[in-house]
């Protein structure tokens, strides 16, 4: 379990980190947002020893990272932003440095070594020099210099950054079938991103929390959760709208004719928006649900 | 220890990967050449020794050690692994003494490689043997303080030139420290036992006895000392200034 308290870091003057707090649990796979130079990575960075709180502090396992590094660093497994590596090495001697490093037996480093390699796909580059790479390739290098030693704790900063869709789909399921009991942490500004993989948010700016919770429930605090979105056919009378019940506020695209129903909080409208659409025959094209718009509450939270 | 082991073997490797050993040895190997046979006066002497050869060494390290201990930690902080690297479970001091030894093995072979000197002087004469070996002990001792000296350089910046440059000048005081290019600007208000203090310092001094073949215990223990504390300013440094 990882534990932070009253965790704050400042550069001088500059404030990066401001009295943070939180707790993270096996099973929770935690998504890291918040706009650039909010202090993710500079969190993450305390959270994996490298960089030393001004004052609070970060305890796994009940002992504290700033005293107990190097025996902690050994349960952590952590991707740095950018995903650097040593460049004039071949991706193979690479991770066989990493195992050694971290102290892994003959029989644990084959072990680990090949399970990576399948995991991520890697067989073709074995012998490549890492600077030789595409961009995503040296993502997939640094995630497996990750997770060779099978750790508890999974920090990993922009994993998918650079990667092109389909890889950001296969790093994505990695990390959902690596997550099982672990706890994973991951920033990202991809706000989908958070959805797919993660089962808890996280929200910081300017160095402060600003929300912590479910995807659902971030996704709830957007006007659009549940909204019903409706496209008609030909201009028809939609006063009526407004007096169903539920239907707090509609909103009409003039543009594309489209009209929005926002619920009233908790409320689900789409029952009876369609019950009144039969009733009154109305004629409709398209009609969808809205499951939020993340965007518009990430604005709204970090401003 | 077994992952200073890994680390000074990654490094070591590094040196061999990049063409930089390579470059490194070449051009030790030449200029000591040069500087031995035609600056020397090798012939001309006509004496079964090598203090032309080693006479030079200090001067040679002064660029060539900076040289190779320039990017130890510039490079690691330029690319970020500094982060990948000290988030592994190794202590900082296991990091640093890896560094140290790999960059002191390549320059214990650039100076084994100069072995043709050694056996030209046996063929030509008849050398006393232990003095060119403690002579050869002393200039890798000597190297070995060059070269935490520039590890340390190397830590304050992420700019190799920076590095480098900052390197050879304090590599350069310590050099010249004994000599009058430094003690005149002190001789005129320091007391004595300063100029004393400050002349101790030269590495010229201690290494003029090492080079004839007296390996002292204070020679030996003076350069110890002063790799010990410039790994260990370069290791302060380091966990001071990680992130920037």
């Amino acid at each position: 379990m990882i534990s932070v308290k009253n965790l704050c870091k400042s550069f001088g003057n500059f404030v990066a980190v401001n009295d943070l707090s939180f707790d993270v649990n096996p099973g929770d796979i935690v998504g890291f947002l918040g706009p650039n130079g909010a202090g993710k990575s500079t969190t993450m960075k305390m959270l994996t020893g490298f960089l030393t709180p001004t004052s609070g502090h970060v305890r796994i396992d009940g002992r504290r990272v700033s005293k107990n590094t190097t025996q902690l660093q050994k349960l952590i497994g952590y991707l740095p932003e950018g995903a650097p590596a040593y460049d004039e090495m071949t991706v193979y001697q690479f991770l066989h440095f990493i195992a050694d490093v971290r102290g892994m037996t003959k029989k644990e480093k084959m072990a680990g070594l090949s399970q990576v390699i399948d995991q991520i796909e890697l067989h073709d580059v074995l012998d490549q020099p890492i600077e030789t790479l595409s961009k995503g390739f040296k993502r997939r290098v640094g995630l497996a210099q990750a997770i060779i030693h099978n750790p508890q704790i999974l920090i990993l900063d922009e994993p998918t950054d650079g990667l092109d869709p389909n890889q950001k789909q296969h790093v994505r399921n990695l990390i959902t079938s690596l997550s099982k009991d672990k706890i994973v942490v991951i920033s990202t500004h991809i706000l989908e991103e958070v959805s797919a993989v993660c089962n808890r948010v996280m929200i910081i700016a300017a160095g402060s929390k600003r929300f912590d919770g479910t995807p659902l429930e971030l996704q709830q605090q957007s006007r659009y959760y549940q909204s019903v979105t409706i496209k008609f056919s030909y201009a028809a009378d939609i006063t009526g709208l407004l007096e169903i019940d539920g239907v707090d506020d509609m909103k009409v695209n003039k543009h594309t004719g489209e009209v929005t129903l926002f619920p009233a909080k908790g409320q689900f409208i789409l029952g009876p928006v369609t019950e009144y659409i039969h009733h009154y025959k109305l004629p409709v094209d398209r009609l969808h649900v809205d499951q939020g718009r993340l965007d518009d509450v990430f604005m709204q939270i970090t401003s | 220890m077994n992952a200073i082991f890994f680390i000074a073997r990654r490094e070591f490797a590094a040196f061999f990967a990049t063409p930089i050993a390579y470059v490194f040895i070449a051009i030790f190997l030449i200029l000591s050449g040069i500087f031995t046979f035609f600056v020397g006066d090798f012939y001309e002497r006509s004496q079964a020794d090598l203090t032309p050869f080693f006479n030079y060494h200090p001067w040679l390290y002064l660029f060539l050690v900076p040289a190779i201990a320039m990017r130890s930690w510039a490079e690691e902080r330029r690319s970020g692994t500094i982060e990948l690297l000290m988030t592994l479970p190794v202590t900082s001091v296991q990091v640093t003494l890896g560094k140290f030894f790999a960059a002191w093995l390549v320059l214990l072979l650039a100076l084994l490689l100069t072995f043709p000197i050694w056996w030209t002087v046996n063929y030509l004469g008849e050398p006393d043997n232990g003095i060119i070996l403690a002579a050869y002990t002393g200039s890798w001792l000597m190297a070995g303080a060059f070269l935490a000296i520039s590890m340390c350089m190397s830590a304050l910046t992420k700019n190799q030139v920076i590095a480098f440059v900052l390197a050879i000048l304090v590599c350069f005081l310590f050099v010249v420290s004994g000599s009058g290019i430094v003690l005149d600007a002190f001789e005129k208000w320091a007391a004595p036992g300063v100029l004393d203090t400050i002349a101790s310092f030269s590495f010229l001094n201690h290494f003029d006895t090492m080079a004839k073949g007296v390996l002292a215990l204070n020679d030996i223990l003076f350069f110890m000392v002063v790799i010990g504390i410039w790994l260990y300013a370069g290791l302060l440094i380091i966990e001071q200034k990680k992130a920037v």
